[in-house]
């Protein structure tokens, strides 16, 4: 085939129509605290794994939530579970807790 | 003629006595501290239209003055509330025909979010400490120089588990960006940051400051909250936070550090619940009867709430409260 230097990029949209959220409810149902998160960053703030690499747990957690799992489990794994992030969440939210949740329920993604 | 008390000389308290005084009834107004106008006597200018706090203070007084119905006691508290009678914490006990309990609120004492440093490092200060530099026209680094570059942190004390404060206090978002305005009118060189985690614009002429702090005096607003704060070499204060709208951690030295402290309940609140039989909400502010028709009464018969002593409310509303629970009382007393 003659290649004139095109791609097609895949879509960067978050599709709620596509996305089975069938993941992301059973997170929410085992831990229905995370849906009292409001995003402050506080967690990533103080996070030693995401001052040095590009892990960020709330980003993980928001996209886990709406469907997209795709190398959430790797993100995961960068978490080093100090638990400085459940010290500071203002919503008291098992941070530790809902990375081994992820890390449990998408393991086998 | 009908004698009603009204407990705590604050903004609403004040608004309520020269209201029922102008209605002919007579009020006693309690005060714990030596002078009345509660809160409002720290502040400087008041959002949005930045009002001098003194001119709301004064216009109030002068009401007061109008009639020769109101006998204010300062420097004594309530301690049990009936609505026929009222003791105070010398002994004494005045009878009456309605209470109006206008106590407000206690401020959100910084000290118990250490890891932002109040108390430990020199230029971390409350908004409540910046009305008073203000008022003093003087705002200062500890060591007297010029802040040069000012972080101004939102929702300390609020929507905050760990300190059991679970509420917005609806004020301090204002604040922040009245606050910020003024810095940057004082010293129109310093660089001013807001660290918001959301904006709460509510009232009339309060996104449009914010929309003039943004266009016209070039504050910056960072969306994330600062998790901690520790001096750096220079001994300026070093915080960090993540820049939720980036997505990365974000750090940076600062000269000075101003927390937006929240509205908290009374302590003495839990006891008007205990030996008043008054109801609670979980967030310890008191509970209005209901919260549209009756919000300015109590559960008991008689006994009537103005101002911050049933929720976080700017000085506009407990001015408002004030005068509805004074008409309020008005319809009981001609009931009975």
């Amino acid at each position: 085939m003659i290649n004139f230097g095109f791609t097609i990029n895949k879509p960067r949209t978050i599709d709620l129509n596509r996305n089975n959220l069938n993941k992301s409810n059973e997170v929410i149902r085992e831990m229905p605290e995370l849906q009292t998160c409001i995003g402050c960053g506080s967690c990533t703030a103080s996070c030693t794994a995401g001052n040095l690499t590009d892990f960020n747990f709330r980003k993980v957690h928001t996209l886990v939530r709406r469907g997209e799992y795709q190398g959430a489990y790797e993100e995961m794994n960068k978490c080093m579970l100090c638990g400085k992030c459940r010290l500071v969440c203002p919503r008291g939210i098992n941070t530790r807790g809902v990375v081994m949740l992820i890390k449990r329920k998408l393991g086998d993604f | 003629m009908k004698h009603v008390i009204v407990i705590g000389g604050g903004v609403a308290g004040m608004q309520c006595a020269a209201e029922l005084a102008m209605q002919d009834i007579k009020v006693t107004l309690l005060e714990k501290k030596s002078d009345t106008g509660g809160k409002v006597r720290g502040w400087h200018k008041l959002f949005p239209t930045f009002t001098p706090a003194d001119e709301v203070l004064s216009g109030l007084r002068h009401k007061m003055a109008l009639t020769q119905n109101i006998t204010t006691k300062t420097g004594c508290e309530a301690t049990t509330i009936t609505p026929q009678k009222v003791t105070l914490s010398t002994g004494e006990s005045i009878n009456c025909d309605a209470v109006v309990v206008a106590t407000g609120y206690t401020l959100f004492d910084a000290h118990i979010k250490e890891e932002y440093g109040y108390g430990i490092y020199d230029n971390v200060i409350t908004s409540a400490d910046l009305e008073e530099m203000f008022n003093k026209d003087d705002v200062r680094m500890k060591d007297g120089s010029t802040p040069r570059r000012i972080a101004i942190l939102h929702c300390v004390g609020s929507r905050d588990e760990k300190v059991c404060q679970r509420h917005c206090s609806k004020v301090c978002c204002v604040t922040g960006v009245k606050q910020a305005i003024e810095l940057k009118q004082m010293y129109p060189a310093a660089d001013v940051f807001n660290f918001y985690m959301d904006i709460r614009m509510f009232g009339p002429g309060y996104e449009e400051m914010y929309r003039e702090a943004q266009q016209k005096y070039n504050v910056h607003f960072v969306r994330g909250r600062i998790s901690e704060v520790s001096p750096n070499i220079d001994n300026r204060l070093q915080i960090k936070a993540e820049d939720t709208l980036t997505g990365r951690p974000l750090k940076m030295g600062v000269d000075m550090l101003v927390l937006l402290i929240g509205m908290k309940s009374n302590d003495h609140n839990a006891s008007l619940k205990a030996d008043c039989g008054l109801q609670c909400q979980n967030s310890g502010f008191m509970q209005p009867k209901d919260s549209f028709l009756h919000n300015t009464e109590s559960n008991i018969e008689g006994i009537f709430y103005a101002g911050a002593i049933t929720a976080p409310k700017n000085v506009a509303e407990a001015l408002n409260d004030g005068a509805t629970a004074a008409l309020r009382v008005k319809d009981w007393l001609n009931k009975q």
